[in-house]
Formats: C-alpha cells, structure tokens, sequence
C-alpha cells in the first residue's frame, strides 16, 4: 500500500498548464526527490499533495484517503510542509515557533500542555535546535532557522515531511546537515520524506527513488541508478553531462559538460 | 534584544494593566477644570451604585458637581477607554493579518469613509435617531462600513484576498472619498469647520448615550478578535506554512476583518477619526512584550485605553477651558514616546 497515490493530476496557473496528467506513488518510510529545471512545476506538485492548492483534474490518495475529503488539521497532522525558504521577520522564540507546530492538535480554547511540551523537546533535540530554545528567530544563522523549521515540522508528528529546497539558500556544510537529518527521521522514525532540490548529486546520493519533471510531467522515475542517466538528464537540463561512480560517497556523480 | 516574558507571565501582565487602567480611571475622572475633590468624587460615583447607593448621603456636595462628575466627567473617561482599546486592538490585529507595521485600524477606508459618512449628515442637517446614536454617527457607521465593504469587494479575486491589493484598493478608495469630502466641504463651506472638527475627533460631550449603545457590541467583538490569536501568530511565519498547519488562512482574515470593521466604525461612529493611536501602542506594546498575539492583543487593548484616557485629560485641561481635539494631544505625546523605544529597542 502507498502513502501517498497521485492519479492524473493535473493543475493550472489561471491559462497557464503547469503540470499534466501526472501519476505518481511514494512508498511510506521512502526518502524521494523531485528534480527537474527551473518551472518545471516541483514546487506545485507538492503544494498539490500537501493540498495547498487545488488540482483542476486528477485526485492525491493519503493513505486511501481523498485528500480533499481530508480535513486541514487531520491533514495536518499526517503531512508536515517545510516551505521554501521562511523568513520571519518577528520576535519568536525558537520554543515558540516549534511550538506553533502543535497548532492541528489543540483545539481554540485549548492550551498547551505538557505533552505538547514534550513532544517539542524531542524535536527540537532531533534536529540538534535544543541549545536555541530561548534564542529570538530572527536572530539565529539561516542553517539554524532551518533545522528550526524542521522542528516545527517533526511537532507536528507526521508521517510524512514535504520540504522545498530545503537546502537551497544555505552553505555546503548545512546542506549536508539538513539532508543528514532529513536521513536520520527517515532512517529512525520511519518517516517519508518528499524533497524538491536542485542538487542532483545530492539527491542521488540521499534518495531511494527520485522524480525528474520536466514541463509539468514525469519524465522519470524510480532508483537514481534507473533516473540519473545521460540521456535523462540531457533531455531534461538541456546540457551535456558525464555521469559516474563517486568513489568517496558511492553514489552517482555528475559533471556538466562544455562544449 | 532577549525578550525575558515567559507565558507564565502573560496572566500577570494583562492582571498589572487591568488594575493600572482601574486606577486611571479613577485618577482621570478626579482631574478637570472644575475642583472636585477625589473623596467628593468617589462618594458620588459610590452614591450611584444601587443598593450602597442608601448609605451614602451627597447632599452636602453641590449638584452641579455632582453634573460635572457622574454625567460629564465618568462616562467621558469610560467612552476614551472603549475607543482606545478598540482602536489599538484592531490595529494590533490587522498589522498581524497585513503583515506590516504601517497598518492601521484606518488602513482599509473605515476612516474615510466614516468622515464622509458623518460630513453628509452635517451637511443635510437631518434628525434621526437609532439606538440613542445621533443622526452623525449613525451616516459615519453606514459610511465606514460601506468603504470596508467596496475595498474588500475590489481587492477579491475569486476567494482570495492579497493583502497588497487589499492595502493599495484601501488606500485608492480612501483618498477617493477623502476627496468627495473636501469637495463637499468646498461647496457647503458654512459646514466646513464643523466637519474639520469631527474628522479631529473628541470625546467630548457625549454622555452616557453613546457608551451605553456601543460597550456590549464592541466588548464581543473585542472578545472575537482575542479568540483567534494563535492563528494570528502562526500566520505571522508565512500563510504557506499556516495553511499547511490546517489554518483557513484566507477565513481567518475575513473573520479578523469583519470584527476590526465593526469594532472601529462603532467607536469611530461616535469619538470621531482619532489617529496615532491604532498605529503606535501596538507597535509600542510589541516592542516591549513581544510578537505573541496572546499578550499583545489583550495588553495593546489595556494599554490603549490607558493612554487615550491620559491623551484625553490633558487635550480637556491643558488649555481649558478651551478644548483641544484629542487626536493632535495622542500624535504629540505618543510619537516622541514611541520614536525613544524605536530608537532603544534598535540599539
């Protein structure tokens, strides 16, 4: 059974068709990355599973479920959504932030508790954020506010994590970071996680499957070994590529060719 | 800046500004032109309270003062902290929904159109009454609401409302009806300072009247705008991210809108366009407690309150027996004020 069916999907900015009759399943507990070139509708694809947005056609099954027949909180708190690149301009806490995350399971005039305490202490230690609690969001490094976001996200106790170029703003070193930790819940919670990123060598060497889109369609989809091919990717990128083995992380590397 | 309020202190906060505004209503209802002395002034309120009302006997204190404190003086006091709390609350709550800090009650054309409202019943000069709201009031009513009504209606595509296009058709329609005033004000120009006068705001001379019809509807709407303070927080870190944590992001705005609307153009409807203070205490009060939606609301409605009473003891004294529109006493003494915490809170 999959978490997460996707069946003829397809969606559209006013006239603009941005992505067409896709289908796709993501397997639970599989860390998958969707790649492709710049609009080509990644970043769509998954506000359309997290219902963000409404598709025009086509219909996202959670674990059986219509998603649409899902209510927001319920919904909430079994998909967590890292948007791409948050920037808050006021005075939070970090607690207060990763707290926010308890939001689906409190009703109105519900407080948190202890539990909700609880849970956001676990996340923050999760993601190594624990020594932040009482420091101001703005304040803190763009690496850190990340693996804050992230917290949030894991507060949420959800089954599955969609993040948005989660590393796209941040230096090598917390780039790896991020996807070590996106790894570890993958590995020591079971938790799905779908990442849009542009980093190919990244995604291959993180991901069970990966999803190339090219103008709103699948283009491919499986392994790295089976979506990481020459052909692929020239189709795709519209460049020249060499691809082989690195030796240092034993996964597909990529080189962009001159030509 | 470390911000040291944790949410066990929230509740002493709001318990401190309760007491801080009980006691300034006592102590502004005491100061005025006419020397009542603070025991004469209790007793009167005291002597009006059923039922203690017998033990108490002012028969010895002038009737004219006793006028001066339970007709003029209390309600006036009670009437500037309904419309300072309104106003601050509501500006408090739409810099949260507009996500920016020069949003103010006024920013989606209540003010406006409220002062067209009230310039064309001064003009026609008519006579009638609703609810004990005088003729005045009840156009400028009509007049916010129906600004608020076209703004949102213009900014709305399909169920979406973008808070640019709701500030910029806010600001469009504003000067739109701004400028059918001053050419109605052109044409009725016996009317002129009458209307220039409104549009300054004042509290007073209104009596019990007003305060009576307006306290419980403003109250619930205060009450309405409270309960959604968490989702006012959350929104604050992006609607992506809140949407995606099952808030309805674009009803949230709505409810917020039409409670702020109602809140402002009823107490807008009766003290007039008060400026400053919707726009500043929020941002003073943010300064000094933080972004939490959960203490700035209840605190910027307390702490309103408390300074449009102050504004307005001194805009009836400061040059009595002449009185001062209390808006230019708000702008004059708020803004060094806030300009000292910007400078602070920066540093």
């Amino acid at each position: 059974m999959y978490t997460l069916e996707v069946k003829d999907l397809s969606f559209s900015y006013g006239k603009k068709a941005v992505l067409k009759n896709i289908s796709l399943n993501i397997e639970k507990g599989n860390f998958i990355s969707i790649i492709g070139p710049n609009g080509s509708g990644k970043s769509t694809l998954l506000k359309n599973l997290n219902n963000l947005y409404k598709p025009d056609n086509g219909s996202i099954f959670l674990d059986g479920l219509n998603i649409k027949k899902v209510k927001p909180r319920e919904l909430a708190m079994k998909i967590a959504l890292v948007p791409q690149n948050t920037v808050i301009d006021y005075d939070f806490t970090v607690e207060d932030i990763v707290l926010m995350g308890r939001h689906p399971y409190k009703g109105r005039f519900q407080k948190e508790d202890e539990s909700d305490y609880r849970i956001v202490n676990e996340a923050m230690e999760m993601t190594n954020t624990l020594y932040l609690k009482d420091r101001i969001i703005t304040e803190i490094s763009g690496g850190e506010r990340q693996r804050v976001i992230i917290a949030k996200a894991l507060a949420q106790n959800p089954s599955i994590i969609l993040l948005d170029e989660p590393t796209s703003h941040l230096d090598i070193n917390h780039q790896i970071e991020i996807l070590n930790l996106l790894r570890k819940l993958n590995q020591e919670k079971g938790t799905t996680i779908v990442v849009v990123i542009h980093d190919i060598n990244l995604a291959s060497r993180y991901s069970d499957e990966i999803i190339l889109i090219k103008d709103g369609q699948i283009k491919a989809t499986g392994s790295p070994q089976k979506v990481i091919t020459k052909e692929n990717i020239e189709f795709a990128y519209n460049i020249n590529v060499e691809i082989d083995m690195n030796k240092y992380s034993n996964s597909l590397y990529l080189t962009p060719i001159n030509e | 800046m470390k911000k040291d309020i944790s949410k066990t202190r929230y509740s002493l906060i709001i318990v401190i500004l309760i007491l801080i505004l009980t006691f300034a209503i006592a102590f502004f209802s005491v100061i005025g032109t006419a020397n009542i002395g603070v025991i004469d002034t209790f007793r009167i309120v005291i002597s009006k309270i059923p039922i203690i009302e017998r033990c108490i006997d002012i028969s010895d204190i002038s009737k004219s003062h006793e006028t001066i404190i339970w007709s003029i003086r209390l309600p006036r006091v009670l009437l500037g902290a309904l419309v300072g709390a309104s106003l601050s609350m509501t500006g408090a709550a739409f810099q949260g929904i507009f996500k920016n800090p020069m949003a103010d009650p006024y920013v989606i054309g209540i003010s406006s159109g409220a002062a067209l409202g009230a310039s064309i019943a001064i003009i026609l000069g008519i006579n009638i009454s609703f609810m004990n709201l005088s003729t005045i009031s009840i156009f400028a009513f009509i007049g916010a609401l129906s600004a608020v009504f076209t703004v949102y209606n213009i900014a709305r595509i399909k169920n979406k409302v973008p808070v640019t296009t709701l500030l910029l058709a806010g600001i469009a329609i504003g000067q739109f009806l701004t400028a059918i005033m001053s050419f109605l004000m052109v044409i009725y120009s016996k009317d002129m300072a009458k209307i220039i006068y409104w549009t300054m705001g004042s509290l007073a001379g209104k009596g019990w009247t007003p305060l009576i019809s307006i306290t419980i509807p403003v109250v619930i709407s205060m009450t309405g705008i409270g309960f959604f303070a968490r989702d006012l927080n959350i929104m604050l870190i992006g609607e992506e991210s809140a949407q995606s944590l099952g808030i309805d992001v674009e009803r949230t705005k709505v409810y917020i809108l039409i409670l702020g609307s109602f809140l402002v153009s009823m107490v807008v409807s009766v003290s007039g366009i008060i400026g400053f203070v919707g726009l500043i205490i929020p941002h003073i009060v943010r300064i000094v407690l933080g972004p939490d939606n959960r203490i700035l609301l209840p605190s910027s409605a307390l702490v309103g309150a408390i300074f449009m009473i102050f504004a307005d003891t001194i805009a009836r004294t400061i040059i009595s027996p002449v009185e001062i529109p209390v808006g230019i006493i708000t702008a004059l003494f708020g803004g060094p004020f806030f300009l000292y915490l910007l400078r602070k809170s920066k540093k």
